[in-house]
């Protein structure tokens, strides 16, 4: 039998019983460690060609009529390995809710406005030094049925493949100094010594004169430390 | 300088107009859908349909789906896979992603080659990414096939999974549709689908 791979410290565990829905949902049998073999430290490469020129800056790619309305951000950082070597070429896709909290997605019954110039989806590819970089707009808290009360702080979604398929990350940016953020059951399901690493931080050297404010939220994969099997 | 990973957050339940807009009716283009081949894809073509089952067996309508396989050689579209006696075939890349909010029954249903033999010993299987609303971490599982049962028999991944439990990664062919296979994953349960800690 291998060893144990997943970095539970940094990760939040299946079932996290405030988070209701984890209830039914999380395996609860114990994962079977396999080897790595070509199946693992393979995996699918989207590279800039898969990106069109406006998937990046979430601010025109869903205009119809005009503007989005909300406050514009920059939101950029580096996309590395536990070892900090940049992760080029990668991609990274995001979605978000506008700036009233509502997602453009059928199911969201969230009584606040649709934008219908804010689609909240893109898509971009990181350069020669991981660097990615996005235009968009604040995303507003938005409220959920957990439980009595229960709003997510304003976040980002964000997915990442990564060089193979052991560093698939799906993940959600937070925004610092958030209220929300000690109250909300999926934020906090996290280990906490990892937790902040999901706030990104505010940057004056991001933010641009009389345009948008900046934020910094770097993204760190699973790096390549195991071996592969030998036979 | 030692990083620390970010950690996982779940999809979510509106991951639909992002991950995957073109099957759902968003005006926004996919990178990947259920088509993992098209249709001059060297090799035997597949479909595999199948559901996502919460513990009360309820089929889930907000789980996301991918998958990661070989092409008809055996070989992998990645860097990593350098051997040169298996034929790369450059149309394929050999990813497909899927919603299961699309269809009534909340069922997937995936186009495909079958993938050939990895080599090594390996039965041919494909590579499963599982993430939905109430999912924190993603899981990772695979699809073998009910018509493998030699390769099975002696796959190292599959050999590390107790054997009562070896059934739930075997998508079933399906004896009265040419070329069809079920494969049903079971989050919770007796019949749990195995999930491997890669
Ligand atoms: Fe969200």
């Amino acid at each position: 039998m291998s060893e144990q791979r997943m970095d539970w410290t940094s990760h939040p565990p299946h079932v996290h019983p405030d988070y209701k829905s984890t209830v039914l949902r999380g395996p609860t049998k114990p994962l079977i460690a396999i080897d790595h073999r070509l199946s693992e430290l393979t995996g699918p490469v989207y590279g800039h060609d898969s990106v069109g020129p406006l998937d990046a800056d979430l601010t025109k790619n869903g205009q119809r009529n005009g503007e989005p309305l909300g406050e514009r951000i920059i939101v950029t950082g580096r996309v590395v390995d536990e070892d900090d070597r940049p992760q080029p070429d990668t991609l990274v896709e995001i979605w978000q809710a506008n700036a009233a909290g509502r997602y453009i997605h059928e199911i969201d019954q969230h009584a606040a406005p649709i934008d219908p110039n804010f689609l909240g989806a893109g898509r971009c590819v990181t350069d020669g030094e991981g660097r990615y970089r996005y235009i968009t707009i604040k995303p507003g808290a938005y409220p959920w049925k957990n439980h009595y009360n229960a709003w997510r702080p304003n976040h980002i979604h964000l997915s990442l493949f990564g060089p193979s398929f052991t560093s698939r990350l799906v993940t959600q940016m937070y925004f610092p100094g958030d209220p929300l953020l000690d109250l909300d059951p999926i934020f906090n399901a996290v280990p906490e010594a990892a937790r902040e690493r999901l706030i990104s931080s505010f940057a004056i050297d991001v933010t641009e004169p009389e345009f948008a404010l900046g934020y910094v939220f770097d993204i760190v994969l699973r790096g390549p430390q195991v071996t592969p099997a030998e036979d | 300088m030692r990083r620390y990973q970010t950690p996982s957050q779940t999809v979510g339940p509106f991951f639909a107009y992002g991950l995957v807009p073109e099957q759902y009716g968003y005006r926004f283009t996919s990178i990947a859908d259920h088509a993992v081949a098209a249709p001059a894809t060297e090799g035997t073509h597949i479909r595999i349909i199948g559901q996502v089952l919460d513990g009360e067996a309820t089929p889930i309508p907000d789980a996301l789906l991918e998958f990661w396989q070989a092409n008809a050689h055996g070989r992998y579209n990645h860097a990593a896979d350098e051997r040169q006696d298996n034929l790369l075939d450059p149309d394929f890349l050999g990813f497909g992603r899927t919603g299961t909010g699309t269809s009534a029954d909340a069922s997937f249903q995936i186009d495909t080659v079958k993938p050939g033999a990895v080599g090594e010993g390996q039965a041919p299987h494909i590579n499963v990414v599982v993430l939905m609303r109430g999912m924190l971490t993603h899981a990772f599982t695979r699809i073998y096939f009910s018509d493998e049962e030699a390769l099975n028999a002696v796959d190292p991944a599959l050999a590390n999974v107790p054997e009562n439990r070896r059934a739930t990664l075997i998508g079933k062919r399906d004896e009265a549709s040419a070329g069809t296979y079920r494969f049903d994953i079971r989050m919770q349960g007796e019949r749990e689908t195995v999930f491997f800690d890669i």
